[in-house]
């Protein structure tokens, strides 16, 4: 039981001195401190220290020692002997590390950022350099490694495609619908289901959910490698982590985006159909015509190329992210996310871009 | 040399990993103030065994007691206060990527002591001091070596002077002039502060230099426990392997 008291210029610590007991001092403390007279104290009565209460002593010492108190009785050797082990008043105070103004956070960020960009514009090059050359020389490349991350990145990812494109096709037909059927131009939903599932929402609603799913897989897994070593342990035997990990998934995602794409649009069809024969009585031939003849051959090469285009980026920007990681997990968190963001952003510049080809 | 009665008692502990046994009934005591090393070839559930004491893994049969009360049944709350008095340097050291050195030590201080800001920064000076690290506290643990790492991690379990420390080969991934020297620190944590220690090591020298007591495992069975002289004594051929070859596995 720790027990501090102050009587006659006397402060005296008795018992063991720990820290859970040091916030109780406080008050006995204070009165010490800011007594006019000065004061001695004694460590004689103490019968067990930790580190904290050494740190204490150490504090109560140095403000003590400026009213010109000494230490008068010392403790015992054993605890005199914890107090050594413990002693920090020795010990050099690190400096702070200084902190950059404005102008030169901003400029370094700005470095920071141009690098970044060299850098996916080099990891952009590789990957593309070597799913060509890929093509014909499968060396570096383990067998079946397309297939099996055509499964992943595809066939896993088809469920979801298929419910959130049938979802958002049904909820486009309704909100059309209503408008439509006050002027009587129900006819007209099926052109419009067709031309935005087809130029727009199935290539964005696939690009978006596969940048979700599949782009943040990607990423996160080479992070892992790169911060585990095992980008390093690839190097060691003389194998490329771009043409090892990445042209795999390049070749497969350049495969299975389109069918997505597909898929995405056959499924935003069927919830839009839903609601031209449930609610606007349209006849499944004239929806199906309409659909068909509205619909051009230009259409459907911008649609397909954008959406492959949309897969490279997916993989580029991911495999990006996942090299450059450092500062092991939480370094993968933040590649993840970081890929995931620009992965749609670019998808979105690109999809804009592409959209000037129907001017 | 055993002091009074064991610190932590094991009796019949078992853990798996699904339907693998990792080790099976495991008696063993810890005595207090003693530092054991715990041996044994690599994948023989050493690490294992540290993490179903201290319920880092949850053990399938069998009984701990630390301090005599049983812990595997023991509520969290209560199993909470036991935890505070007890430090684990794991292998790979474990700090957070995320917070600097200095607030990975500070995490226990500040979340389990109600001591002033000038009072913990004093204390993890002298931690870090201790385990020779000077000028790193406003790194963080991307900017250190492997080693750095480990001692960072070893001042963080010491932060709260534990009454029991468990070490996971905190030699590995250090050079010989620091490992020796944390070998003196556990001895001076030991005689000190009387801590008792719990080691798992495969390093020879540093057996030789810190064991008061050994514990050898063996295909997921305890084959020996006592002090350093009976196992060499004991005309046990794995351990005899080991001391003749200085490694195990």
């Amino acid at each position: 039981m720790l027990k501090l008291s102050f009587h006659d210029g006397l402060l005296r610590i008795e018992g063991s001195l720990v820290a859970s007991d040091i916030p109780s001092l406080h008050s006995e403390l204070e009165t010490a401190l800011k007594s006019k007279d000065s004061f001695n104290i004694d460590l004689s009565g103490l019968t067990g220290i930790d580190s904290a209460g050494v740190a204490f002593l150490e504090e109560l010492t140095l403000k003590a020692a400026q009213k010109g108190a000494l230490i008068i009785h010392p403790p015992s050797a054993e605890i005199q002997s914890v107090m050594n082990t413990f002693r920090s008043l020795d010990l050099p105070v690190p400096e702070p590390r200084p902190k950059p103004g404005f102008l030169e956070s901003a400029g370094e960020n700005l470095l920071i950022r141009l690098d970044g960009f060299k850098k996916a514009i080099i990891t952009a090059s590789e990957v593309v350099w070597w799913s060509i050359i890929g093509i014909f020389d499968r060396s570096g490349q383990r067998k079946y490694s397309v297939v099996q991350q055509g499964l992943i990145l595809g066939f896993n990812a088809m469920p979801i495609i298929a419910l959130m494109s049938f979802i958002i096709g049904f909820i486009l037909s309704l909100q059309a619908a209503v408008q439509l059927r006050i002027y009587g131009a129900n006819i007209f939903l099926a052109d419009l289901l067709a031309i935005t599932m087809v130029r727009e929402m199935g290539p964005l609603i696939t690009a978006i959910l596969v940048a979700g799913r599949s782009g943040s897989a990607i990423a996160s897994e080479i992070a892992s490698m790169n911060v585990s070593e095992e980008l390093d342990a690839l190097r060691m035997m003389a194998l490329d982590p771009v043409r090892f990990v990445v042209v795999p998934k390049f070749h497969a995602i350049t495969l299975v985006m389109p069918v997505l794409v597909l898929l995405a649009i056959i499924a935003g069809e069927i919830g839009g159909a839903v609601i031209a024969f449930g609610y606007l009585d349209l006849s499944v031939s004239t929806f199906l015509s309409r659909s068909f003849n509205i619909l051009t051959l230009k259409d459907l090469i911008i649609t397909f190329t954008k959406s492959t285009v949309f897969a490279w980026l997916i993989v580029i920007i991911g495999a990006h992210y996942g090299f450059q990681t450092t500062g092991g997990a939480e370094g993968v968190g933040k590649a993840t996310t970081a890929s995931v963001v620009s992965s749609i952003f670019a998808i979105v510049i690109a999809d804009s871009l592409f959209s000037l080809l129907y001017l | 040399m055993k002091n009074s009665e064991p610190i932590i008692s094991v009796r019949g502990l078992e853990a798996r990993y699904g339907e693998k046994v990792v080790f099976s009934d495991i008696d063993l005591d810890i005595f207090p103030g003693q530092l054991t090393v715990i041996l044994g070839s690599s994948g023989c559930g050493k690490t294992t065994m540290l993490k179903a004491i201290t319920r880092l893994v949850e053990p399938t049969k069998g009984s701990v007691k630390f301090w005599g009360e049983e812990i595997t049944q023991m509520d969290e709350n209560r199993f909470q206060n036991v935890l505070k008095q007890v430090g684990m340097l794991f292998q790979g050291g474990a700090l957070l990527n995320s917070l600097n050195v200095f607030e990975n030590i500070a995490i226990p201080l500040e979340l389990h002591t109600h001591l002033s800001p000038t009072l913990i920064e004093r204390i993890i000076r002298v931690k870090l001091s201790l385990v020779k690290l000077d000028n790193v506290m406003h790194l963080m643990p991307s900017e250190l070596s492997g080693g750095m790492k480990k001692r960072v991690a070893l001042a963080r379990a010491i932060v709260l002077d534990p009454k029991i420390l468990f070490c996971d080969e905190p030699s590995a991934g250090i050079d010989p002039l620091t490992s020796s020297h944390l070998d003196e620190l556990l001895l001076e944590l030991k005689r000190k502060l009387n801590m008792t220690i719990v080691v798992v090591t495969h390093e020879l020298a540093s057996i030789h230099r810190i064991a008061d007591r050994i514990i050898f495992l063996e295909n997921g069975q305890l084959i020996f426990q006592g002090d350093l002289a009976a196992a060499k004594q004991a005309r046990i051929p794995s351990i005899d392997t080991f001391f003749r070859s200085g490694r195990y596995d």
